[in-house]
């Protein structure tokens, strides 16, 4: 021991000689979870990541971050139907993250500022054809440039953007918002062929000497039922309906509008048919609101604008102006069945949205391709046929909304990539789920959710702006703040701060901290006072 | 220069850290910088509060003084378990006498440092409930009588525990300890006797009283800061739930001292000669059960033959803090900060 200065018996430091990690049974180990919202985004968004991005205001990164996975957030900041808000475990704190309407600010403010997509791979000299412009063949066209191939975009409308474009109203998206998502994605040197009809793909393939074929033909076809109709009644389908609409060329309706169905589509039928100029838009489902496909935000949106509801009722005739519905019940397993009891309403015309197929007529009788159901069956690689054939979207079995395309077309181009380089697709293992017990919510401060500003009801009646408004760049901050991210390390210092034996070492800003084993006792205080459940006890291997 | 309302924090101040925040609004203990006054290898048990609470007060009391501190050491767990010859885990000038005497040493370094004139070096003098209530009470009066320029801190795990947990002038009604057993009609420590120093100290009209838990570090740092600005007696109890002696599990000691403010049965204030100034309010008011259940040294008022009766009791106590300290939930929420731009 050197020599130590007047009255200093001990050594500073000398207790470092004293492992105390040796008293340990457990050992707190680091971990990363799968946030609830990322495992519940369709589309394969990681959420978290880019609202920890966004938290520090740092907008830009968190965009990029967002386009990784998915090139629309206008788009999806408007539509999606929002599964990660669902899932978001702040929901069981007080109200879940606005997450759509954070992804919406992100998409718009890069629309403002004319950021540009990350840039395309390397040229691999391959060539894929994608069928069908909507969000399953843009997200596919996208994800393919990325990796460097060379996308050629075929599509029958006159415009890009399928069901996004000729489905969706643009009180919900704003044509301005579309368009420039789109442009942008086909700004990364995509070709594009509209106003042309893919009759048969094998052809179309050789002709083109594609390397491999992407379908994202969509469900456009309009599902019919057999409804006595009187010459002079006027029936027409939801799809086209719509469509047309879009195609600023809308149909006359009259007055009195009936809209016979209970999805998305049926709602989406029946408000644009209240700015249309309908006094009356009644829609007839055959269940009741429980058992109704539709979303309910959009329900209650419409329920607001005007839109009427006739539930456990069938149509079963139509004759002149007069409407025959009748009513029905529901049985034990939730079926609905018929009463017998009838009743009449007026109507100038009865819109059908009873649910959409899809035209596969291009594939010919290809035995190479199994149709289950009236989809395409793909395996998890989105691969349809060993040849190289893959689709996605409304095409194959789904839960057809845009947000399910868009992953689709995402998983689709990884495996058109694997395929092309003559491999399999080989998923990355997911972490374990952070669950809502996990977290230490003292830590979190209280804050309710920022409300979007809705439109006033009239002006929703009577034209086609966008019904639900957007953040700003301070309520935007606030709501990503609220964050939760359950499961992983936000650096909130807390395992630093709380260890009784200095035994965290922090390494800095986005490096996080690490254990120091040699003085860990495992008391576990740190993986107790996690905020967000990203420090694991595991026994000690002895 | 405007003042424009920024925003919520994410974590608010409630954690330790913010990667959101301004350097100057971090706390000490989230600057890898920090002092470690109180350094590893120490022999504290797991999870003991005493350990992260001697660190937390003076690795900010470190900071208040630019490291020109000295603290003297009261016998007790404490002492025990960083000071084992040959070890030291004290990276600060420590001194240690006898159990009793400490604030008197106190005393004594302060004024050998005004005789040097070395005023700039400060005085820290801790102690646990033991050594403050009981056996060093003389002594400790007599330093706030006299208005010696020392900061004295109690941790306060109430009761002797490095001698195998007896009963002190701090246990609380119906704790178990090796000297209040769990037997006959009233088991554990009696109701009514005790010691509450942080209100005998305020008698003492020193300039500055405070009460703080490990659970809240912000709330502790700022106390030992405003402390350290100060001259004359000080007095801080801070209370540090101990794992052993409570029979809590060593990963719950913060939780147990969040309990026991959310609770009521520990009121967390600040007072200026003699007056209280400022609380800290209940954020989510929770029944006494909460805390009891989780100590075993409890454990004889719940399960088959338990007490409710006894529990009742000790919640009467907590509504009787939350009304005379005025305690009660307020919308008060830290994650709002003002910023100035």
């Amino acid at each position: 021991m050197r020599q130590l200065p007047f009255a200093i018996t001990l050594e500073v430091g000398s207790s470092h000689a004293n492992h105390t990690g040796s008293w340990r049974v457990e050992r707190p180990v680091y971990v990363d979870r799968m946030p609830p919202c990322n495992d519940a985004c369709p589309a394969g968004e990681n959420v978290q990541h880019w609202l920890y991005d966004a938290e520090p205001g740092d907008y830009e990164a968190a965009w990029r971050q967002l386009v990784e996975d998915n090139p629309f957030p206008a788009v999806m900041g408007r539509i999606c139907y929002h599964p990660c808000e669902t899932a978001c475990n702040r929901a069981q704190l007080d109200e879940a993250v606005g997450i759509n309407s954070i992804e919406r600010f992100l998409g718009d403010l890069a629309i403002e500022r004319g950021w540009a997509l990350p840039p395309v791979g390397t040229d691999t000299g391959k060539r894929v054809l994608v069928v069908g412009a909507g969000p399953s063949g843009l997200s596919a066209a996208y994800h393919l440039r990325r990796l460097g191939h060379e996308v050629h975009l075929v599509d029958s409308a006159p415009k890009l953007g399928g069901m996004m474009r000729y489905g969706i109203p643009a009180y919900r998206l704003p044509r301005a918002a579309l368009d420039a998502e789109i442009a942008r994605v086909v700004a990364l040197g995509i070709e594009v062929k509209l106003d042309h009809t893919v009759q048969d793909i094998d052809r179309e393939r050789q002709e083109g000497r594609f390397d491999a074929v992407f379908l994202g033909v969509g469900a456009q076809l309009a599902r019919r039922v057999e409804i006595p109709a009187g010459d002079s009644s006027r029936v027409l389908d939801a799809v086209s309906f719509l469509h047309r609409v879009a195609d600023e060329d809308p149909p006359r309706l009259g007055r009195r509008v009936v809209v016979y169905g209970g999805g998305d589509t049926a709602l989406d039928a029946a408000r644009t048919a209240r700015r249309l100029g309908a006094t009356d838009a009644i829609i007839v489902y055959r269940r009741n609101r429980e058992r109704m496909p539709a979303h309910g935000d959009q329900l209650e949106e419409s329920l607001e604008e005007g839109v009427t509801m006739r539930w456990l009722s069938t149509v079963s005739r139509f004759e002149g102006e007069h409407l025959t519905l009748e009513k029905m019940r529901l049985n034990e397993e939730g079926f609905p069945e018929p009463t017998g009891e009838f009743e009449e309403l007026d109507a100038d015309a009865l819109v059908l949205a009873l649910g959409q197929d899809t035209d596969l007529s291009l594939l010919g009788n290809d035995p190479d391709i199994a149709i289950e159901e009236g989809v395409v069956a793909v395996s998890p690689s989105m691969m349809a046929a060993a040849n190289g054939v893959f689709a996605g979207g409304d095409a194959v079995p789904s839960e057809r909304t845009a947000t399910v395309a868009i992953g689709h077309g995402k998983r689709a181009a990884r495996g058109i990539d694997a395929f092309l380089a003559g491999n399999e697709l080989v998923d990355k293992a997911r972490h374990e789920l952070a669950s809502f017990d996990r977290l230490n919510t003292w830590y979190y401060a209280d804050a309710p959710r920022t409300r979007r500003p809705e439109l006033e009801r009239a002006r929703r009646q009577s034209t086609f702006d966008e019904v639900v408004g957007g953040l700003n760049q301070e309520n935007a901050l606030f709501e990503a703040r609220r964050c939760l991210s359950c499961g992983n390390c936000f650096e909130c210092d807390n395992c630093f701060g709380v260890c009784p034996d200095n035994a965290v070492v922090k390494l800095g800003p986005s490096r996080r901290y690490e254990i120091d084993y040699d003085f860990c006792k495992g008391c576990g205080i740190c993986v107790q006072e996690c905020p967000c459940g990203a420090i694991n006890m595991v026994p000690e291997q002895i | 220069m405007t003042t424009q309302p920024v925003h919520f924090y994410q974590v608010g101040s409630f954690a330790v850290g913010n990667r959101l925040l301004d350097d100057s609004d971090q706390t000490v203990q989230s600057d890898p910088r920090r002092s470690n006054s109180l350094d590893s290898g120490h022999r504290a048990c797991q999870g003991c509060g005493e350990a992260l609470g001697a660190r937390y007060v003076l690795d900010a009391a470190m900071r208040a003084t630019s490291g020109r501190l000295l603290a003297v050491n009261a016998t007790g767990c404490l002492e025990v378990f960083s000071t084992p010859y040959p070890e030291t885990s004290w990276r600060i000038a420590w001194l240690h006498s006898l159990f009793g005497n400490a604030p008197a040493v106190a005393t004594g370094v302060a004024a050998a440092m005004k005789v040097k004139g070395k005023t700039d070096v400060r005085v820290v003098a801790q102690a646990g409930d033991g050594g403050t209530v009981d056996i060093g009470f003389g002594c400790l009066s007599g330093m706030f009588e006299r208005n010696d320029d020392v900061l004295f801190v109690c941790y306060d795990n109430e009761a002797y525990m490095n001698t195998g947990v007896q009963r002190s002038g701090a246990t609380p009604p119906a704790a178990r300890t090796a000297t209040t057993e769990a037997v006959g009609p009233e088991p554990g420590n009696v109701f009514g006797q005790g010691k509450d120093m942080p209100r005998l100290a305020m008698a003492h009209g020193i300039a500055y009283v405070a009460t703080a838990t490990v659970a809240d570090l912000h709330d502790l740092e700022d106390k030992v800061e405003h402390a350290m600005r100060l001259r004359g007696a000080r007095y801080l109890h801070v209370l540090v739930p101990c794992p052993l002696g409570w029979g809590s599990a060593a990963s719950d000691t913060i939780k147990v001292a969040r309990l026991a403010k959310e609770t009521g049965l520990f009121p967390v204030f600040e007072a200026i000669h003699g007056e209280i100034t400022a609380v800290s309010p209940i954020r989510h008011r929770t029944p006494v059960e909460a805390y009891l259940s989780i100590q075993r040294r409890y454990s004889h008022l719940f399960g088959e033959h338990g007490r409710p009766d006894i529990v009742a009791r000790i919640q009467e106590i907590a509504d009787r803090n939350i009304a005379t300290f005025g305690l009660s939930a307020k919308e008060t929420d830290r994650g709002e900060k003002e910023t100035s731009a």
